[in-house]
């Protein structure tokens, strides 16, 4: 048998305790939905269910709402920051405590390798805690006048590609800034918001502070439209992503947008081959495609070509799709049907449009979701894989001849997430990274984050920015 | 099919590589590091790991006994554990080894060139090669020129190795770069090639008298080098991490980093080898708990 052939070494379940069935978590416990509706979460490794789960109606966001104004005007917004922040130390600690079993939960619901949830999502969500808890007594020093407001009540919605990182995100700041929140998880992933839940719990958060309703599109509409909502924060689709603010134009809700994106991640002949090739994978399949600052498009100029691609051709031939529990995995599973269906006809039209594609061998599992790391060779500006956002394992391959031209096709798109520069010179990096319209440029590395660096977008990426000094802003008054 | 790259302008060339970013391969290590390797892959990784085991001693204090203790312990590590691939000593107890070795298939290995400094005139480096190959070494591992390498003289440095290589005839060349005094990765890289355009057998990392020696990172762009070279040439050259790695869990992970880099033709003593003395025993007590499932202690090896 190959050595490389590791023998299974998979992650114990058992370490989460997952409940049948879990309510909405309002003012503080877990409650029954009003009219009763509910849906499955599964395994999208083994499509198996994993608990059945309360599709909020518009009363069940009624109650939340009100439970997290009464939480603002009673507790949390009159709360000194220097308490705030022990509240957020102590969800921080019992994250970290808890990461084994958050990181299991996560991987399960969500699809993601262990390795990745573990190493990756779980370390910042606690990181992201720990730097807003210390944000919450300091705010009258952020560069927001001397003596800035919380906004009130927080509707914010969430999508499933890192379901507690981007819950992270979204309480973290609005908390330390005063604020409470009503939280909608993305409906195929659901399960660590509410186990989140019981850690607000555990910490003796207040009742309403933090309320989680989970549910699908209506009920994500029923909380942004909300009257009561002072806020609403948004990740997800630009289409969505659309609706909403066109829902919330001409109230006073303020909003913040973090969308779709198509980044370009460009490496020049002088770039350090061998990392670009693995901040290429990193890019693009990490998290299996489901990054919205993924690099799909990689931009590699002519006169290295050929060499790099079968370098990358190598380095994907490595890749170990399969068992999301498995230590050894690096890819896993597509979160849902309806993305594979996605992933799988954008596929087939960059192949109609004329794309080269391929693929290493590898055999993916008969259950699930699936979909092996893929590359589109010959793609031009024209081609749709190169437009739209395609959201998965899949990396199209464009090239360049000159800086400008690589400026030019990066820009060229009606996102501006994020981009990636590769080379060793590091004044080409400053003035390439100068012209590129993007919230995040990373030059020699990608998909590296930190909870003290902003993070946000251009054009349809959205607006707002989330993270360091400059994620307080968009909860302060 | 062997293309012979024989440069004209060393310098240019060398400089010509790409380069290596430090943060990127560090990262590649490390990620490598967290791979799992549990059960039936553990069990045959052990055993493959004793088998690239370069049983060393090279102390001031080594005598003609020490160094026939090693060479028994070699033969039979304990157990039914596999003998070791060599045993490495200076050039003063080859006689030693190849005697206490003869019939055993394990190789004896002897540092020359004025180890571990190879600040020695370049006749003298070649009449201590001479002497260990005549007296029944058939691995040498060379010390490069540092001092050449860092003031740039590559020249001098690419004509030392293809000496010592003459110098060698049968025996196998293996180059150590000396890493730890190298500084950067490009400059690992540079060594590596040139040592690998001069006719190395083996590119290896450490004498073991130097800090930092072997490290993951260093490895990894040292695999990187002889793959990249064959794919170049279609000669296959070795390497071998030494100083500083003593557990199996380490050992294992040098594994992961061979497989999922070079690739796992290289999975082989004859072209990968831990440079070690107290590893074999620790591979010892983890190849004992896989079979009995319990941990024996640290009287069940043998000292030597």
């Amino acid at each position: 048998m190959s050595f490389f052939e590791y023998a299974p070494a998979p992650e114990s379940r058992s370490i989460v305790d997952i409940r049948s069935s879990y309510g909405l978590f309002i003012d503080g416990s877990f409650v029954d939905s009003v009219d009763g509706k509910t849906f499955k979460s599964v395994n999208p490794a083994t499509e198996e269910q994993l608990a059945e789960v309360v599709e909020g109606s518009p009363a069940d966001v009624d109650a939340a709402v009100a439970a997290a104004r009464r939480a603002f005007d009673t507790v949390w917004g009159p709360m000194s920051g220097a308490d705030r922040s022990k509240y957020l130390f102590r969800i921080a600690r019992l994250i970290q405590e808890r990461s084994r079993e958050l990181a299991v939960l996560e991987s399960l619901d969500n699809g993601k390798p262990i390795r990745e949830a573990r190493d990756v999502d779980l370390p910042l969500v606690a990181a992201h805690f720990f730097y807003y808890a210390g944000w919450a007594d300091k705010l009258s020093h952020a560069g927001f006048g001397s003596d800035p407001r919380p906004l009130g009540v927080a509707a914010q919605v969430i999508p499933w590609n890192f379901p507690l990182l981007m819950l992270a995100w979204k309480i973290a700041p609005a908390l330390a800034c005063g604020n409470t929140v009503v939280l909608k998880p993305a409906e195929t992933t659901p399960l660590t918001a509410l186990l989140f839940a019981e850690i607000c719990q555990q910490a003796d958060l207040p009742p309403g502070v933090v309320n989680i309703v989970t549910g699908a599109g209506e009920t994500g509409r029923a909380l942004v439209e909300h009257p009561g909502v002072d806020k609403v924060a948004f990740t997800g689709s630009t289409e969505v992503g659309r609706a909403i603010a066109r829902s919330v134009a001409g109230t006073r809700k303020r909003l913040t947008l973090e969308l779709g994106g198509k980044a370009a991640n460009i490496v020049f002949d002088d770039a350090p081959i061998d990392q670009a090739v693995e901040g290429i994978v990193n890019g693009i399949f990490f998290n299996q495609g489901h990054v919205c600052c993924a690099g799909s498009r990689l931009l590699v100029q002519e006169s290295v070509q050929d060499s790099f691609l079968d370098a990358l051709k190598r380095r994907m031939s490595l890749l170990r799709v399969g068992d999301p529990l498995d230590k050894n995995t690096d890819v896993g599973a597509i979160n849902s049907a309806a993305q594979l269906a996605r992933i799988r006809e954008l596929s087939a039209v960059g192949e109609e449009e004329g794309a080269s594609r391929w693929s290493p061998a590898c055999e993916l599992p008969d259950r699930g979701f699936w979909f092996a790391p893929t590359l589109f060779t010959g793609v031009s500006q024209a081609h749709r894989i190169a437009r739209e956002e395609i959201f998965g394992p899949v990396l199209s391959v464009l090239t360049f001849r000159t800086p400008d031209e690589a400026v030019e096709k990066a820009n060229n798109t009606p996102y501006g997430l994020s981009a990636g520069i590769w080379t060793e010179k590091g004044s080409r990096i400053l003035a390439v990274a100068d012209r590129l319209r993007a919230g995040v440029v990373w030059a020699n590395t990608f998909n590296k984050f930190d909870p003290t660096s902003p993070f946000g977008g251009y054009k349809e990426s959205g607006y707002g920015r989330e993270g360091g000094r400059h994620g307080l802003e968009a909860y302060l008054a | 099919m062997t293309a012979v790259i024989q440069p004209t302008d060393l310098r240019a060339y060398l400089h010509g590589l790409p380069g290596v970013d430090k943060v990127g391969a560090e990262q590649r290590a490390a990620m490598l590091g967290t791979r799992s390797i549990k059960t039936t892959s553990k069990r045959a990784a052990l055993d493959l790991a004793i088998r690239m085991v370069d049983l060393t001693t090279l102390e001031g204090a080594d005598t003609p006994g020490k160094v026939r203790a090693l060479c028994a312990k070699a033969r039979h590590p304990g157990g039914d554990a596999p003998a070791v691939a060599a045993v490495c000593v200076y050039p003063s107890m080859v006689p030693v080894a190849a005697e206490a070795l003869r019939g055993s298939g394990i190789h004896v290995a002897s540092v020359a060139t004025a180890f571990p400094s190879g600040q020695a005139p370049l006749p003298i480096k070649l009449a201590d090669t001479r002497a260990a190959v005549r007296d029944g070494a058939d691995e040498i591992d060379m010390v490069i020129n540092r001092g050449a390498f860092l003031s740039g003289r590559y020249d001098q440095v690419f004509e030392e190795i293809v000496a010592v290589k003459e110098a060698c005839g049968e025996a196998h060349l293996k180059v150590i770069l000396e890493t730890g005094e190298l500084a950067t990765y490009d400059n690992v890289r540079r060594a590596s090639w040139l040592a690998m355009l001069a006719g190395g057998d083996f590119i290896k990392t450490s004498t073991g008298k130097v800090q930092p020696a072997a490290t993951p990172a260093v490895t990894l762009v040292m695999l990187e080098a002889v793959r990249d070279f064959r794919a170049a040439t279609g000669r296959i050259v070795g390497v071998k991490p030494a100083g500083g790695i003593r557990t199996a869990k380490d050992a294992i992970k040098y594994l992961v980093l061979v497989a999922e880099t070079a690739g796992e033709t290289w999975l082989d003593p004859d072209l990968f080898r831990f440079g070690a003395s107290t590893l074999l025993n620790d591979l010892l007590l983890q190849r004992t708990k896989m079979a009995t499932g319990r941990y024996s202690g640290p009287d069940y090896v043998t000292l030597d």
